[in-house]
């Protein structure tokens, strides 16, 4: 992160302070990061690097599934092929579990939806800023989009930095260490052992608390977190697989938009 | 050292596979698709703003209470170092080695 940041600043600040005085004159400062995206290979070594150390947690997470897709009946080939067109870890690993000779490739595949769902409330709230990319360029990236580096672009895109291919940069890094996990994982099956000896099955979880700090806006957050929070909880109790992500998403923004009107 | 059938493609496997892909594909692009054709009211915007934060917060929120005293307080770690450093890497770093230490001690 902080040699990234070391030259960053030099890089990106200049078109941006330009843009800011000339156009809205900071009454909305979203539309005027926005209106900055920028696309170029400097914002995808930027998003590459600073995904690295996450990138290696989701390795974690690649291991242990080629081990479970092996164990489930996965060629290596197979395991691989998944990692490298579905990148979507916990959908995969929920599908080797629910892998069984006849393969029930309707369930597989609905569950598969049904885990992922999330991913569309996720793209849309990347919206703002995909937005003033081509489509090839912005479906192109949404298509890497995982959890983990969501955030960070997230977190990336809302400091106001206008790299619009940090979405990309991230993406490739998850998707080169799930891939390269994952052959790992299949063919050297029980070697390695528990991923969680190294604490790496915390990374997730770190990388949200970490991203939570910096989206806090203070008290008018209160309210919709409060209501993700209880949705979620409650919802993960109740439902199996990942409903719980999508239903507290969209329950604070429905409270937010009933709060909006008064 | 490559097992026998280590590189098998089954065809129906890989349909299975391509077919839990293409979905995957669809969800990932669709929720952004559909939102550039439609005229997004101000209410509306206000509840796209407050997803990033919630959708934050719904993953953490069972994943917590799902673990321990170990989980906790390394989480506890990731918020202070963040807070104070706006760090992101040394925030990660802190929060596995403390869940690490934490796990051997609990």
């Amino acid at each position: 992160m902080s040699e990234i940041d070391g030259n960053g600043p030099a890089e990106d600040v200049r078109p941006r302070d330009t843009r800011d005085d000339s156009a809205d004159g900071g009454r909305e400062a979203a539309d005027g990061d926005a209106a900055a995206v920028t696309f170029d290979r400097e914002g995808i070594r930027a998003g590459f690097l600073t995904c690295l150390p996450v990138a290696l947690g989701v390795g974690g997470y690649g291991i242990a599934f080629g081990m479970l897709a092996r164990r489930a009946g996965l060629s290596v080939a197979e395991a691989t092929l998944m990692s490298a067109t579905v990148l979507a870890g916990a959908a995969q690993i929920v599908a080797v579990e629910l892998w069984a000779e006849p393969i029930p490739v309707a369930t597989v595949v609905l569950t598969t939806l049904a885990i992922n769902l999330r991913y569309s409330l996720m793209g849309a709230a990347l919206g703002p800023w995909l937005e003033r990319l081509s489509p090839s360029r912005s479906y192109g990236s949404l298509v890497l989009m995982a959890d983990e580096n969501w955030a960070l672009t997230m977190r990336e895109l809302k400091s106001g930095s206008g790299r619009g291919a940090f979405l990309l940069g991230t993406g490739l890094a998850i998707w080169v260490f799930w891939v390269a996990a994952t052959i790992v994982g299949a063919a050297a099956g029980g070697v390695i052992g528990d991923p969680a000896r190294y604490g790496l099955d915390f990374v997730l979880a770190a990388v949200f608390v970490a991203l939570a700090v910096d989206l806090w806006e203070g008290r008018p957050t209160l309210v919709p977190w409060l209501v993700a929070l209880a949705t979620a909880v409650v919802t993960a109790a109740l439902l199996p697989g990942r409903w719980y992500i999508l239903l507290g998403g969209l329950a604070a923004a429905a409270v937010e938009v009933v709060r909006h009107g008064r | 050292m490559v097992a026998d059938g280590a590189l098998a493609l089954e065809p129906l496997v890989v349909g299975t596979i391509l077919a839990m892909a293409l979905v995957t594909a669809l969800t990932k692009v669709g929720g952004f698709w559909l939102l550039r054709r439609l005229e997004v009211s101000d209410r509306l915007e206000a509840g796209l703003s407050v997803l990033p934060g919630a959708i934050v917060i719904a993953i953490l929120g069972p994943e917590l209470a799902a673990g321990g005293p170990a989980e906790w307080g390394a989480a506890g770690v990731v918020l202070l170092v963040m807070w104070r450093t706006e760090n992101i890497l040394l925030a990660l770093c802190g929060g596995v080695g403390a869940v690490v230490v934490f796990r051997a001690l609990v």
